[in-house]
């Protein structure tokens, strides 16, 4: 064993670049994959048959296929479409499709959306009948019933699971090392392997880094649900 | 081109052998560690709670890479402070198997216990004062009522294997992400390889979802279930 190796500064600093992406990845694409969730959740609970079949395939889709072959499809698939092939050099969301990092939060983003929508649209459609009625009872329209009364409820029921989607998440992360000339806090420990042919050491530190994230995460939602939960935990007599 | 999707197609008979193997090493380590953390002995405990923490804790692919790389040179190592002048070289397979096994025999390990927990107790003593041995009372009063409380559980962690088993390309078995990534260098077409691949395992998890819904209703024979109106 040599630890002496990953404690000199220029590899301490390239775990930190590690930590920076894998964090930035992590928190970008669970912004955006918690909106699109929002979104197809409303669809899959919602009252139109087609937007119902069309997210529904989708999820099945994500939640069917590995992560792995989602961010191939995105990073080496979507270069070969003549039609984005047309559009990267110049025109603008496109140009994006070049750069590793967008086509990594991408793929994630897409997947934890799909996951997430499911979890959403469970806790909705369980959402207990005689609440749903009594604002019906008030005169509140769809939309409104939604937003005043089905949704605080259902996104606070949705927590415990969402906790471990985004340990998931963060474990899933890691693919970002698959794709070339990103640096997560695998791909650091990849390159200090191949740099100094020290598995154990680069590889373990990864996984200590990785361990206190998760740790640090799930602390966060056990806090939050105490929280936020207080009201359906057993009353104290 | 059509030798492409072929060659795919066989290396999704590899995909199946490896997610069927590393199945078998966590239903063993599952069976194992759930014993181990409602054996009551300390020890025990205490080992089984820090293999499901620290597992859970690290990404796939980091401890997959570390068995397949820090294996190797563990083991030649070893080799050479034997004496030995051979090398070996850890197959990527055995790797994969191992490293997944171990990985989701952690989960397995939590379904199994609360498995085991939901079965009423009486049932246990009543075996024992049939003159039942441990082993005996497993193997006919546990394990089959086992089977139903754990399958929901045991479902999603098998979903969840099989598409890990995705990430034995990265350390190098020609399994179908493999070939359908080689494919797409020779040819530079990703889009229609990688799509294949995606829907042979939307098939695969399809199939399987649908066998052990078959399981979960043989299992339930004869179980009550309360209507909801």
């Amino acid at each position: 064993m040599n630890w002496a190796v990953i404690f000199e500064p220029q590899n301490l600093a390239l775990f930190g670049t590690g930590i920076v992406t894998t964090l930035t990845l992590l928190l970008s694409s669970l912004a955006v994959g918690a909106v699109m969730a929002l979104a197809f959740a409303l669809a899959l609970t919602g009252p139109w048959a087609p937007l119902r079949w069309l997210v529904g395939a989708y999820t099945y889709f994500i939640r069917g296929t590995p992560l792995l072959i989602q961010v191939y499809l995105i990073y080496y698939g979507l270069g070969q479409l003549e039609w984005i092939q047309a559009r990267w050099d110049s025109v603008w969301p496109w140009t994006h499709f070049k750069e590793p990092f967008f086509c990594a939060l991408l793929a994630f983003s897409l997947n934890t959306a799909g996951y997430t929508a499911e979890m959403l649209a469970g806790a909705i459609r369980e959402t207990s009948a005689g609440e749903i009625e009594a604002a019906q009872a008030y005169g509140m329209g769809r939309w409104q019933l939604m937003a005043r009364v089905v949704l605080p409820s259902a996104l606070r029921r949705t927590l415990p699971a969402y906790s471990n989607e985004v340990v998931m998440m963060l474990q899933s992360t890691s693919l970002a090392s698959a794709v070339p000339s990103l640096i997560d806090v695998t791909g650091a420990a990849s390159r200090i392997y191949s740099d100094y042919y020290l598995p154990f050491e680069a590889y373990l530190s990864a996984a200590a880094i990785y361990l206190v994230a998760s740790f640090c995460l799930i602390g966060l939602f056990k806090f939050a649900e105490g929280r936020l939960l207080a009201y359906l935990a057993p009353r104290k007599s | 081109m059509n030798a492409y999707y072929l060659a795919i197609l066989q290396g999704a008979v590899l995909t199946v052998g490896v997610s069927l193997s590393a199945l078998l090493v966590a239903m063993v380590l599952g069976l194992a560690g759930a014993g181990a953390k409602l054996s009551g002995r300390p020890v025990l405990v205490a080992l089984a709670t820090s293999y499901t923490t620290v597992i859970r804790g690290v990404p796939e692919l980091v401890l997959m890479l570390l068995i397949f790389y820090g294996g190797t040179i563990g083991l030649n190592h070893l080799l050479e402070a034997l004496g030995s002048e051979a090398t070996v070289d850890i197959n990527p397979f055995v790797a994969g198997v191992l490293t997944i096994g171990f990985i989701y025999g952690a989960y397995m390990t939590e379904t199994f216990r609360g498995a085991i927990l939901a079965i009423p107790k009486g049932q246990i003593e009543a075996a024992m004062a049939f003159g039942m041995g441990r082993t005996q009372a497993f193997l006919r009063i546990t394990a089959p009522q086992m089977v139903r409380y754990a399958l929901p559980g045991f479902t999603n962690n098998w979903l969840v294997l099989i598409k890990a088993t995705a990430l034995v390309s990265l350390i190098g078995l020609q399994e179908m992400t493999y070939l359908a990534k080689q494919a797409s260098a020779a040819t530079r077409s990703p889009f229609e390889f990688f799509l294949f691949t995606a829907a042979l395992f939307l098939i695969y998890t399809t199939v399987s979802l649908l066998v052990l819904r078959r399981i979960n209703a043989r299992y339930s024979l004869g179980t009550q279930r309360g209507r909801l109106q």
